[in-house]
């Protein structure tokens, strides 16, 4: 790729090129919604947005929110408090490492719409289904993503840290949770978008409401226009989410040394 | 000679010489790997002297981290024991400070926390450890970089960074491991004279690990050598240049001398690795 420094594209600000791209956005968005074949999936930003007035008005939008939210959040929350301790665990007993770490492996790489009518049968048709299928599938990529962390600590620094005197509880507070920290973020912030892109799988287990069994719904009676709106709805929330962990990650660990 | 080396440990009788501070007795290690047993250290046995400056040179490979390390308490050696003061070696603990190679600097800190942190583990905090950490820094000319954060730092003031932190554990020995190896020349011959200056200063009993054979001379009283693989003492030369030393002495005939005839059994060993 051609990066040249005095080219005409490193004079534009940055805000400037979020404008850009939007444009192009709504450019490729108006063409779907012109040309024959894409047109009834993409109709244009006025009627998706009356597509989503509308479903605010029949009093489903908020609801399916609501209830999407809540299952993402206790689930992704219960997936995390389960992956630390075990993610942990994993990292300094072997024999628990050896037995657990093949399987989450493995489970990591099945579909969750694939064990979702598993989940159905153990756990009953609605909420606890959803949630259970988000908490696994968040606890597989958290736990992962901790476990590298804690077991890629630099030696060197704990060895410091007990030369200088510091005691195994010095070491766990003061060297490991700081040194883990970043991974920690990391996993919180994969977690997130995880959760996000398993509602669809979750509510697939039967919900009275929420944005993925809407969307199914809504293609069954070929409500386009509100179909799409959702869509964009839940990509809307996903990059708010990973925007605001972002700076999260930027505050609490902008120590960290990166590759420049 | 060994058993001239064990009465000194206690002989105030014998004159000038200072008190052992660490004595390494009959050291042995060995690590089993997949290729089974390697042996990296066969039988060594050391006085480290009270205010001594010893420098420990060998082709690398020759167990002289692994001695640090056993020293340092961070490793156990397979047999042989190591005294502090008189007292076994058992784990770490505060009265050896050491100096990494890679720093070891927590990057989560600034500069100044990363020196409060061995404050505290003495047990000093609040305002008393936060004047002090500045003073250790003043001593190593940081006191500028005292909010950066190690990232911003280059690795001459990191080191130096660590060395300040060393100090405020105020160990009765500084264990160093290449401690400027990773440096370029010219940082390092600047380090290498702000240590002199500080050793001549507070003449704290100082075990520095080097490959670098000038590095050795310019600094110690007494230089190791190593041999390769298993780790045995080929030789202890002692530096009898006088202090203060300066980058001058490199010039010196004496220097040339102690020079060739270190380099001269240490490239022995190299070739000994190479076969």
């Amino acid at each position: 790729m051609r990066n040249n420094k005095n080219s005409w594209s490193n004079k534009i600000p940055s805000w400037a090129w979020v404008i850009l791209s939007f444009i192009a956005a709504i450019g490729v968005w108006y063409l779907l919604s012109i040309l024959p074949k894409t047109s009834r999936a993409f109709p244009f930003a006025p009627t998706t947005i009356d597509g989503l007035l509308t479903m605010m008005e029949r009093g489903v939008f908020w609801d399916d929110l609501a209830s999407s939210l809540l299952s993402v959040v206790m689930g992704y929350g219960l997936g995390f408090v389960i992956a630390l301790p075990v993610a942990i665990l994993m990292a300094w007993y072997l024999p628990i490492r050896n037995i657990l770490n093949p399987w989450i492996q493995f489970i990591r790489n099945i579909p969750p719409l694939a064990y979702v009518p598993l989940l159905v049968v153990c756990a009953g048709v609605g909420r606890p289904a959803q949630v259970t299928t988000i908490t696994i599938a968040c606890f597989l990529i958290m736990c992962v993503t901790i476990y590298q962390g804690v077991i890629n600590v630099d030696e060197t620094l704990i060895k410091a840290a007990r030369v200088l005197g510091a005691k195994n509880r010095d070491i766990f507070v003061r060297v490991l949770a700081p040194a883990t920290l970043p991974f920690i973020l990391t996993a919180i912030r994969l977690g997130a978008s995880v959760a996000l892109t398993t509602i669809i799988a979750a509510e697939s287990a039967g919900s009275q409401a929420g944005l993925g069994m809407r969307i199914r719904s809504l293609n069954a009676s070929f409500e386009n226009a509100a179909m799409l709106a959702y869509v964009i709805v839940l990509g809307i929330i996903g990059i708010l989410l990973e925007k605001g962990i972002r700076l999260l990650e930027k505050k609490l660990t902008g120590w960290q040394e990166t590759i420049k | 000679m060994m058993d001239n080396m064990l009465t000194n440990t206690y002989g105030a009788e014998s004159g000038a010489a200072a008190p052992v501070k660490v004595q390494i007795k009959n050291v042995v290690k060995t690590f089993s790997g997949r290729n089974g047993e390697m042996v990296a250290l066969n039988g060594v046995s050391l006085d480290i002297r009270e205010n001594e400056f010893v420098c420990v040179v060998g082709p690398s490979g020759c167990g002289k981290s692994t001695l640090l390390n056993i020293i340092a308490g961070l490793l156990e050696p397979t047999s042989g024991e190591v005294y502090c003061d008189g007292r076994l070696v058992e784990g770490t603990g505060t009265d050896r400070g050491v100096v990494f190679q890679q720093y070891a600097l927590f990057p989560w800190l600034t500069v100044k926390k990363n020196v409060k942190f061995a404050l505290e583990m003495r047990g000093i905090k609040g305002r008393e450890a936060d004047e002090l950490a500045m003073k250790y820094l003043e001593k190593v000319d940081l006191v500028k970089f005292a909010n950066h954060y190690p990232k911003e730092l280059s690795g001459g003031m990191k080191q130096r960074v660590a060395i300040a932190r060393a100090y405020a554990a105020e160990p009765q020995v500084l264990l160093m491991d290449e401690p400027f190896g990773a440096l370029d020349a010219q940082t390092r011959t600047q380090l290498q004279s702000e240590l002199l200056e500080t050793w001549e200063r507070d003449r704290k009993t100082c075990f520095f690990i080097t490959h670098d054979v000038d590095e050795a001379i310019i600094l110690a009283q007494k230089v190791i050598v190593m041999s390769a693989r298993p780790g045995r003492i080929k030789e202890i030369v002692d530096i009898d240049i006088p202090y203060p030393r300066d980058q001058e002495t490199k010039m010196s005939p004496r220097f040339l001398e102690l020079k060739n005839h270190i380099w001269s059994i240490v490239y022995q060993e190299y070739l000994e690795v190479r076969k």
